[in-house]
């Protein structure tokens, strides 16, 4: 493959699958272990809502009124999870399952109930991205890096999805201590005085950030993929936080590039005419990670469990 | 219109999709109760979510052996057998490696789905037109239903519901005492597969209505909002089939009598009524009556610390405790005791002393882990105990002076 073609078709999308499964992986390490890996499913659930009330009251299918709209609805979201958690004296999971079905149906029932026939905005849509379309036509092979007219092209996406990567793994740098201490004993974290339930918050915000923009470029199942697949994997294979952190971001280019390859060129080896969705695949190229991990991996184990 | 609807005239189609999603809201509300007991209920989640490979392989399958490719028991036999995957897959990972349960779903869930996918583009390409219908197992479209995909529902929906009566019991034992319930003899691994299974079969028979998304919902929120209204496991079950069935049927008569209003989302939102009214209003759980509680329970150390006020002479400028008073008649509004206050306060000071007593004293220690400050000594206490403690307070002997 060349150069030619392989700037303009085939760069972007690939990057932006990177660095969304990136984006997501990160803060998904600390909710794995927290027992909150159900969160960003309930996140990505509840983006739908968020941009259909957002493009309700504007009228437009602009960027920042959805994102803002999203971030707003997984706000609201968590919320209403803790809400119903500490009025109704429910369990977590169940609390969950009821927030997130329920905007989540109201998200659809929106959107068949208004016209949005002219815009593209569909459930399907919501669900998986479209990845393979965000192709950068200025470019013309590798010499277009350094030209600043092809490089105004570039697609809009690729910049939000590779900002929100700087803004999580900041956060991720700079809360490092406390995040890793809270995350293991959070009643000594509190004793040194930090304020766990903010951390927690916050993260949880972090996530959702992650979340809202990676559903921009590529759809929720890469989401909640990514939020679960690679640092579930990487847990497996060390016990130390920081070697996690590198498997986990390792685990989710290999599942980026492979899904999208394979997505892309995959079906043509096979002797089909079409690609399959790249979403999907990538998702599949994790679930595949995972369980290779899961047989092999050298911490598969719990530590003092006994051997069945 | 909604007349029409509820009352099943609004045609042979909608008469069906009502009473399927009746039937299937019955028996989803009465498997998720276990679910939910259990304290699995997300794990429906994965369920749901993995039935999508099976859906677009059964039609794979079926197309490539010369068959429509849209036959519906196929279809949910296809789901049937990937969702039961995607369950051994959740209880292979949370059992054999050190994952989480919650991590465990939301792979099984995001990877099953993504696949499903993958499936699903596979199939826009290899018979264009001919796929259509399948989208609608995402979100449950009941335009199209056949009468045999109706009959489908039904027997589908009426035998989970004839199992979940007949092992009611084995599950809720397994739910709230998985110990207990092994001690007795119960094989509690295989009662909990039965758990899930029912919840698989459920979601395969809901598919068509509601769409593997939302039928989550169905399973969840009707046992949560049962337990809000009893204590008791039969009747939380009993509470979540009744509150299922009729958001089945109000929902699909709701989508029936209006426009562009899909079936399982307003199914979903029916429910999701009926949960906030349980939030709100439901007896000793819901919010509305733990704000009475707290009230009174306000009034009541409001009232206790008035009174010992009074009796030992102090003024009271409280302005919640003067009020409480005045209004019982025991203090006029300008704080001063009233005859019947004053006794009542003598009394209150005496119960004082008298809990005194019954703290200091070993024989008493039943009765003194029950101390909160506001409970009447007489209803934990006979009479003759009274009596006993009432001769060791010191009567006021000689004035000096």
């Amino acid at each position: 493959m060349s150069g030619e073609e392989f700037v303009p078709l085939s760069l972007t999308p690939l990057l932006i699958g990177v660095f969304a499964a990136i984006a997501c992986a990160l803060p998904g390490n600390f909710l794995v272990l927290r027992k909150q890996a159900l969160i960003g499913d309930a996140i990505s659930h509840v983006v739908l809502p968020g941009i259909v009330v957002a493009f309700l009251i504007t009228g437009t299918v602009a960027t920042w009124p959805m994102m803002f709209g999203a971030a707003g609805a997984a706000i609201v979201a968590v919320a209403l999870i803790e809400a119903i958690r500490r009025l109704g004296r429910i369990e977590p999971g169940a609390a969950m399952g009821v927030a997130f079905t329920s905007m989540f149906a109201a998200g659809v029932l929106l959107l068949e109930q208004s016209d949005t026939s002219t815009v593209h905005l569909d459930v399907e849509h919501a669900l998986y991205g479209n990845l393979e379309s965000l192709i950068w036509l200025d470019a013309m092979g590798w010499e277009s890096l350094w030209d600043p007219v092809a490089l105004a092209g570039l697609p809009p996406e690729l910049i939000r999805m590779a900002l929100t990567l700087v803004a999580v793994t900041a956060f991720v740098w700079l809360f490092w201590r406390p995040l890793k201490i809270s995350t293991f004993d959070e009643g000594f974290a509190r004793t040194m005085g930090m304020r766990t339930n903010l951390l927690g918050l916050a993260l949880v915000v972090v996530a959702a950030i992650a979340a809202v923009a990676a559903f921009d470029a590529v759809g929720s199942i890469i989401v909640i993929a990514m939020f679960i697949c690679p640092p579930a994997a990487a847990r497996l294979m060390t016990n130390r936080l920081e070697m996690q952190i590198v498997w986990s971001v390792v685990f989710a280019i290999a599942a980026a590039v492979l899904g999208y390859f394979v997505a892309g060129f995959g079906p043509l080896w096979l002797g089909f005419g079409n690609a399959v969705s790249a979403a999907g695949m990538i998702a599949t190229m994790s679930g595949m990670i995972l369980a290779l991990t899961a047989i092999f991996g050298p911490c598969r184990k719990r530590l003092g469990a006994p051997a069945v | 219109m909604l007349w029409d609807a509820l009352l099943l005239q609004l045609g042979y189609n909608a008469t069906l999709v009502t009473i399927g999603a009746c039937f299937l809201g019955i028996a989803a509300g009465v498997t998720g109760t276990f679910l939910f007991l259990r304290k699995r209920a997300l794990v429906s989640d994965a369920i749901s979510h993995a039935t999508l490979p099976g859906v677009a392989l059964a039609f794979i399958v079926m197309v490539s052996f010369g068959g429509d490719g849209r036959n519906l028991i196929g279809l949910l036999l296809g789901s049937a057998v990937s969702a039961w995957i995607g369950l051994l897959c959740v209880s292979w990972l949370t059992r054999y490696t050190r994952l989480a349960e919650d991590a465990a779903i939301g792979a099984v869930l995001s990877v099953f789905f993504g696949f499903g996918i993958v499936l699903l583009t596979v199939i826009q390409s290899m018979s264009s037109g001919r796929a259509a219908g399948l989208e609608g197992f995402l979100l449950g479209s009941t335009a199209g239903m056949l009468w045999s995909d109706a009959m489908v529902i039904l027997v589908g929906g009426a035998a989970t519901l004839a199992l979940v009566l007949m092992f009611r019991r084995p599950m809720g034992m397994v739910a709230f005492d998985p110990e207990f319930a092994a001690a007795n003899g119960l094989n509690v691994a295989r009662i909990d597969l039965m758990i899930m299974g029912l919840a698989m079969a459920v979601t395969v028979v809901g598919l068509k209505i509601v769409g593997l998304i939302l039928i989550v919902a169905m399973l969840i929120i009707p046992p949560v909002t049962a337990r809000f209204w009893t204590e008791r496991t039969d009747r939380v079950s009993l509470i979540a089939g009744a509150v299922g069935g009729l958001s089945g049927y109000l929902g699909a008569s709701l989508s029936a009598a209006a426009p562009n209003v899909p079936t399982g989302p307003i199914i979903v939102l029916v429910s999701f009524a009926f949960f906030a009214l349980a939030l709100f209003f439901a007896p000793n759980r819901g919010v509305l009556a733990a704000v009475l509680r707290h009230l009174k329970f306000q009034r009541r150390v409001h009232m206790r610390q008035g009174l010992l006020a009074l009796a030992q002479g102090q003024p009271i400028y409280e302005k919640l405790t003067l009020r409480l008073l005045t209004r019982a008649g025991l203090a006029r509004a300008d704080g001063v005791v009233t005859e019947t206050g004053r006794a009542r306060a003598a009394k209150a000071l005496w119960d004082e002393k008298r809990w005194e007593i019954v703290r200091a004293d070993q024989a008493f220690e039943g009765a003194a882990a029950l101390y909160d400050g506001l409970r009447e000594l007489e209803t934990i206490l006979t009479a003759d105990q009274l009596t006993e403690i009432d001769a060791r307070i010191a009567p006021p002997t000689g004035v000096p002076s």
